[in-house]
Parts: structure tokens; sequence; C-alpha cells
């Protein structure tokens, strides 16, 4: 394996982990709440329903 | 390593492994400072969030029975029994396996610790104070090492990831949410309300699952 692909590798397993789908989550949830906040007073709700949706959907996928 | 390999090459790889984080902090720590705050809160939250979220699925599903919770004894003897058996190849006058064993243990949980007292303080306007808080946990386990002088298999080791878990997922979502560009109700004050909810779902999910694997199929 390539120097470049271990040091790649090593970044994506420090960070994502092992369920992509979680920080694929994240990310969506931030944009939204970034959009939502510039006309919402209320948008800082959208990232504990998020983070509790995210959570639940992962933890679903191991305890189906 | 100090147990299998001896405590000279464990030693060395621990100090060559912190001179390293020394170097790496050093380096990106005064970055850190040239951010944008909100940008710095932006990135600081969802990473924390990532990790939070992992740290606390791992001990849901630990606590509501999906997976086995680690026992340490068993792990400490398989890890003493591979260390053992390694091949024994001495560089430099140390022990180059007890060596390298050491020194990437201590550079990549090292690397994740400093990032998490590097963001807290940055995030927080105030990078002395953390140190100084990671500085007293590591005093803290050193001494309970020197004490309990093997291995740590009495920590209630799932408790512990929980509440790593629920700490991250926590300062995660405050953080990453203001980065958005969100002001939060009360502002610092809304912290216990963000920390008792996420406390909340995850006791919630572990008797929600708990349930799940015990009910007829």
């Amino acid at each position: 394996m390539s120097l470049i692909k271990r040091f790649g590798l090593f970044w994506w397993d420090f960070i994502v982990g092992d369920d992509w789908r979680v920080a694929v989550g994240i990310a969506l949830a931030l944009g939204l709440t970034a959009v939502l906040a510039t006309t919402w007073a209320s948008a800082w709700i959208v990232m504990p329903l998020a983070v509790a949706a995210v959570l639940w959907m992962s933890l679903r996928r191991v305890a189906g | 390593m100090g147990v299998t390999r001896g405590w000279r090459s464990a030693l060395a790889g621990t100090l060559a492994a912190s001179l390293a984080l020394a170097v790496i902090v050093a380096a990106l720590g005064p970055a850190l400072t040239v951010i944008p705050i909100e940008v710095l809160r932006l990135v600081v939250g969802a990473l924390l969030l990532i990790f939070g979220l992992q740290w606390l699925r791992k001990a849901i599903l630990r606590a509501s029975g999906w997976r086995a919770l680690r026992d340490e004894d068993s792990v400490y003897e398989r890890e003493a029994a591979a260390g053992r058996a390694a091949e024994h190849e001495e560089r430099a006058g140390i022990d180059w396996y007890g060596f390298t064993v050491s020194f990437k243990g201590v550079l990549l949980e090292g690397l994740e610790v400093a990032f998490i007292v590097l963001t807290f303080g940055s995030t927080q306007g105030s990078i002395p104070l953390a140190v100084v808080g990671a500085v007293a946990a590591v005093v803290l386990v050193v001494i309970a090492g020197i004490v309990v002088r093997g291995p740590l298999s009495r920590v209630p080791e799932n408790t512990l990831a929980f509440a790593v878990g629920v700490m991250l997922t926590t300062f995660g979502t405050f953080w990453g949410a203001e980065g958005a560009g969100v002001d939060w109700p009360g502002d610092d004050a809304s912290l216990p309300f963000v920390l008792g909810f996420v406390v909340l779902i995850s006791l919630g999910y572990v008797t929600a699952l708990r349930r799940r694997r015990l009910a007829p199929a």
C-alpha cells in the first residue's frame, strides 16, 4: 500500500470512523442549519433534533 | 509494552511520541488563532459531533447488550501474549517492537487529546485553562497507573465512554450550530439544556434497544 493511501486511510479512520453516514448526516444538518439561520430565529432546534435522528439511524443499522 | 517487552523501549517510544506531539501542537496551535471564530466553531463542532456520536453509539450498543462489554482482563492477556510472542529485534540498543507500539499508541491517542484540548481552548478563548485541565488529567492517570501497577481492568470503561460521548456531542451540537449562524436562547446558559437533551435521548435509546433485544422474534 502506498504511503499516500495509508496517510489518507489514517485520516479517514481518525475523522470519519466506522460509520460514514454519521459524518454525512452531520454535514447535511449543519448546512440546513446555516440556511435556516438566515431567516429563522429558532433554527437552533435543528441541530439537537438532527443529532437525535442521526444517532438513532446509526444505532438501528447495528440493532436492526 | 513495559511489562512484556521492557520499560526502556516502552519509555523511549513514549518520550519520542511526546516530542513529536509537542512539535505538531507547536506548529498547528498558533494557526488556530488566526481562523475566524465562526469558522472554527463550525469545523470544531462538526468534528466533535462526529467523534462524540461514534463514542456514544458504541457505548449505547454495549449498554443495551447489542455489543459485548469489553473484557479488559482478556484484552490485556491477549495483547500481552502478542507482545511476548513478537520477534525481538534490537536497534540502537532498544527493542524495536516495544518502541514502535508505544510510539504509535501515545502519538495516536495523544493527537486526539491535543485536538480536543486545542479546540476547546481556542473556541472558549482560553487555551491555557484547557491545557491546565489536560495536564491535571495526565497527572491523575499517571498516579493511578503507578498505584494500580497493572491493567486498569476495574475502570468502568463503558460508563466513561458514555460520559465522553455525551460531552463531545453536547459541545459539538452547541458550537456547530453557533458556527452555522444560530443564536442559542440564553447563549451559554443553554448548554446545560443541550447536555440534558443528549443524556435523555442516549438513555432513552439504551432502554429502547434493550427492549428490542429482549422482545420475542
